[in-house]
């Protein structure tokens, strides 16, 4: 038996940065020298291999490796700057039902025995890719914005981690860690934002990390780099190396890194609501 | 002086989403609810053959509900008794 260990970042709500998180925690489990697998379950819409840099690359995607029309190998695309790191690309058909349970089963027990970390990015939403997706994980990052509806749909997706999920099934209890994006500490002290607190008591799942909101994650994503890659003195860089510290087992405070700009700078940068 | 007030105490729109939530999200959570009633429907059970067995009572007389309110649950026991020759003769 491998001791790989598979992860599903999700989230319910969609936009709150399932793909960011995934790309960057990847990125850096693989510089820390783990071999690393990133699997796009988003079928039909996929976006890890843009966010990783690799959309050229892509030949083969987790569909063809399901129905047998490819092998893992052949669809592994290996990134750009990170020798120990692969992507499994999701596909781009519309068929909603391309993923099989068995299918799923299969590709996740095939990468377990080549990676060290395997690290799922689900699809938005409670239907099949989001099930499938956490259906073998043997943990679970769930991202929320300091948000209302993102809030409620992670609690929705733990009630799906503890009741649809191989290990709930066999009466375990998935470990999940909570990782909360796009925060502002300025507006959280105003009282205009829910403050971390108030995001875990809601929630009750122990944090992993706070990624602040920033401007380097939008950068990141424009040149097709994960943001723990592009730019490591970056506040939401430092915040996803931190968090991926925790995940390996550091007992480090959680810290929220804070942008080195001014008032001024604060005040002129776009948010959106 | 109200901004200042604003930041003592809490009745800022971060509070009344985290109250808006907490309350939301109790409804929501069908773990809890699936779990309640089977807790409330054997409770129920035992309750009527206590109850049976000093007065005669009509099964459907004993009814059970379980509150959940911020950090407190209340179980609310009604039974109805009827009007004469409740005793059991012993």
């Amino acid at each position: 038996m491998s001791n790989a260990t598979v992860i599903v970042v999700t989230s319910g709500k969609g936009g709150v940065g399932k793909t960011t998180s995934t790309a960057a925690i990847a990125s850096a489990l693989a510089k820390q020298g783990y071999k690393v697998c990133a699997v796009d379950f988003d079928v039909g819409l996929r976006n890890l291999d843009l966010i990783m840099g690799a959309e050229r690359r892509v030949v083969f995607d987790l569909v063809n490796v399901v129905r047998g029309e490819a092998s893992i190998k052949q669809a592994l695309v290996r990134d750009k700057k990170l020798d120990n790191l692969y992507l499994l690309p999701a596909s781009q058909t519309r068929d909603k039902d391309a993923l099989t349970d068995e299918g799923v089963a299969s590709v996740i027990n095939e990468l377990r025995m080549y990676f060290d970390w395997i690290v799922c990015d689900s699809p938005a939403g409670i239907e099949r890719g989001a099930t499938l997706a956490m259906r073998y994980a043997d943990e679970a990052i769930i991202v929320s914005n300091p948000e209302v509806s993102s809030v409620r749909d992670c609690d929705r997706i733990i009630g799906l981690l503890d009741s649809k999920t191989v290990v709930a099934e066999d009466g375990g209890r998935m470990p999940k860690h909570l990782l909360i994006t796009r925060y502002d500490v300025e507006r959280a002290k105003l009282g205009d934002m829910l403050a971390v607190d108030d995001v875990v008591d809601i929630l009750s799942v122990p944090l992993i990390g706070v990624v602040p909101e920033s401007r380097d994650v939008l950068k990141a994503s424009n040149v097709g780099l994960p943001v723990t890659v592009s730019d490591e003195a970056s506040p939401a860089s430092k915040a996803y190396t931190e968090a991926t510290q925790r995940l390996l087992g550091e007992d480090i405070p959680v810290t929220i890194p804070s942008e080195k700009k001014g008032l001024l700078g604060k005040l002129f940068k776009g948010r959106a609501a | 002086m109200n901004i200042m007030a604003f930041f003592g105490r809490r009745d800022d729109s971060a509070s009344v989403a985290k109250n808006r939530l907490k309350i939301l999200l109790e409804h929501e959570r069908g773990g809890n609810s699936s779990s309640d009633a089977k807790l409330i429907s054997s409770l129920r059970e035992d309750i009527l053959a206590v109850v049976a067995r000093h007065i005669n009572i009509d099964p459907d007389a004993v009814q059970l509900e379980m509150d959940r309110t911020g950090d407190t649950t209340t179980l609310g026991i009604d039974i109805e008794l009827p009007d004469t020759d409740i005793r059991k003769s012993a």
